[in-house]
């Protein structure tokens, strides 16, 4: 079999090629934080939490191949600097006010900000005014809480086939929506499997009457589902 | 009775329903059909060109030039561009705003007016500027404001 050789972190490192540099790092037990990447998901590179250093450059190891020769650094100051900042520019950008979110607790983006050391945030906070949506029978959509890793969507789209979320607008106005932007509770597309909810990393997908730190989420679920499917 | 708009749309979906990637042109010809693309219209699109619905609207609100609500008559667009914004773009959007009670994005309740802000059409000379419709209206100051606007209304 082909095989390729690289340097993770200084330790030399033999793979399959035609990996990301992610999946090649998590097989050899060198963690690498992710935010929007979910085992069983396409990765679109969305959250760049997942930064290391290749040949002097930054890039999200979750789309970047591993190639033969490469030496890779996962944890240099540079790139400890750039995914805190990148931390509190999604805390900043939000209202991730943990003291009222079902998910606390339980929540990715809180998990991060105590691995990655982000004691406080130092630009300035945002304070959208977002709707929540709590028109689906079983689940709500609180969009303070949405850092639009777009796990949703994916999940939606590649795992359920419903298609049932997507991005809307751009910039600072970029949310997740349902079908045509409607209430959730309208949209046609929706079979409420509820994977959506599973996947969702923070408190913005939740199951109604989920109070402050109830929610629990089980976002293996996908990679369950998938791997089930690749056995089929 | 016959809904001449909803068959030009028809036509417009079958001459593309083999075309790869038709979205943005569909989206295109129906705006010029409806003047704008009202959700009935995405929904349309979405269900024959087989595009999840939130695809559909992803895009429509994704690009400027896409419209949800209807437009007015006359389109009122005022520079907010670098040399218009030092000119007082600010003042001239808030006359506009007494004088027709509509912000940018909006459309005047008589259906006469909308308003949007643009990016530097280019006349910074005459800053501060306003389009309206193709016409270029400079150095405004409020008894300007007020005359132009006074050439559409009665118009
Ligand atoms: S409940 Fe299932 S079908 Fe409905 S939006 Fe969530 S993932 Fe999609
Ligand atoms: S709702 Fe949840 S899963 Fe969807 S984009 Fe927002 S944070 Fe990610
Ligand atoms: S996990 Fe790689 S960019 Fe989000
Ligand atoms: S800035 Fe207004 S025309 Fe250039």
């Amino acid at each position: 079999m082909e095989t390729i050789t690289l340097t993770i972190d200084g330790r030399t490192i033999t793979a399959a090629p035609g990996q990301s540099i992610l999946e090649v790092a998590e097989a050899n037990g060198i963690r690498i934080p992710t935010l929007c990447h979910l085992e069983g998901l396409s990765d679109v590179g969305a959250c760049r939490l997942c930064i290391v250093e290749v040949a002097g450059q930054l890039v999200p190891s979750c789309t970047t191949q591993a190639v033969d020769g490469a030496d890779i650094k996962t944890q240099t100051d540079t790139i400890k600097v750039h995914r805190r900042m990148i931390l509190e520019l999604l805390f900043a950008e939000g209202n991730h006010v943990c003291s009222f979110c079902a998910s606390s607790g339980g929540c990715e983006l809180q998990d991060l900000a105590c691995e990655l050391e982000m004691h406080s945030v130092t630009v300035p906070y945002s304070y959208p005014r977002n709707r929540i949506d709590a028109t689906h029978p079983w689940f709500l959509i609180d969009r303070d809480r949405c850092v639009l890793c777009g796990r949703c969507v994916r999940t939606c789209a590649e795992v359920e086939g419903a298609h049932t979320w997507g991005f809307a607008e751009r910039g600072s106005s970029a949310r997740v929506i349902t079908d045509l932007a409607a209430d959730w509770g309208e949209a046609e597309s929706c079979t409420s499997c509820g994977k959506c909810v599973e996947v969702c990393p923070t408190g913005a997908i939740v199951l109604k009457g989920a109070s402050n730190a109830e929610m629990r989420k089980d976002s293996d679920l996908v990679a369950r589902l998938t791997e089930r499917r690749d056995h089929e | 009775m016959v809904d001449e708009k909803l068959n030009r749309l028809n036509r417009i979906l079958k001459d593309y329903s083999d075309a790869p990637g038709p979205l943005v042109q569909v989206l295109h010809r129906a705006q010029e059909v409806y003047g704008y693309l009202p959700a009935d219209v995405q929904l349309r699109i979405a269900d024959r060109l087989e595009i999840p619905r939130s695809t559909v609207h992803g895009v429509v609100s994704f690009y400027s030039f896409f419209r949800t609500e209807p437009r007015g008559e006359h389109m009122i667009s005022i520079c907010t561009g670098t040399a218009c914004h030092v000119k007082g773009a600010e003042r001239i959007v808030d006359m506009i705003q007494e004088a027709l009670g509509i912000l940018p994005g909006e459309t005047s309740e008589d259906g006469r007016f909308t308003l949007q802000d643009v990016r530097c059409i280019g006349a910074c000379g005459l800053a501060p500027v306003m389009m309206i419709d193709e016409d270029v209206y400079g150095k405004l100051d409020r008894k300007k404001v007020e005359a132009t606007l006074d050439l559409y209304r009665n118009a």
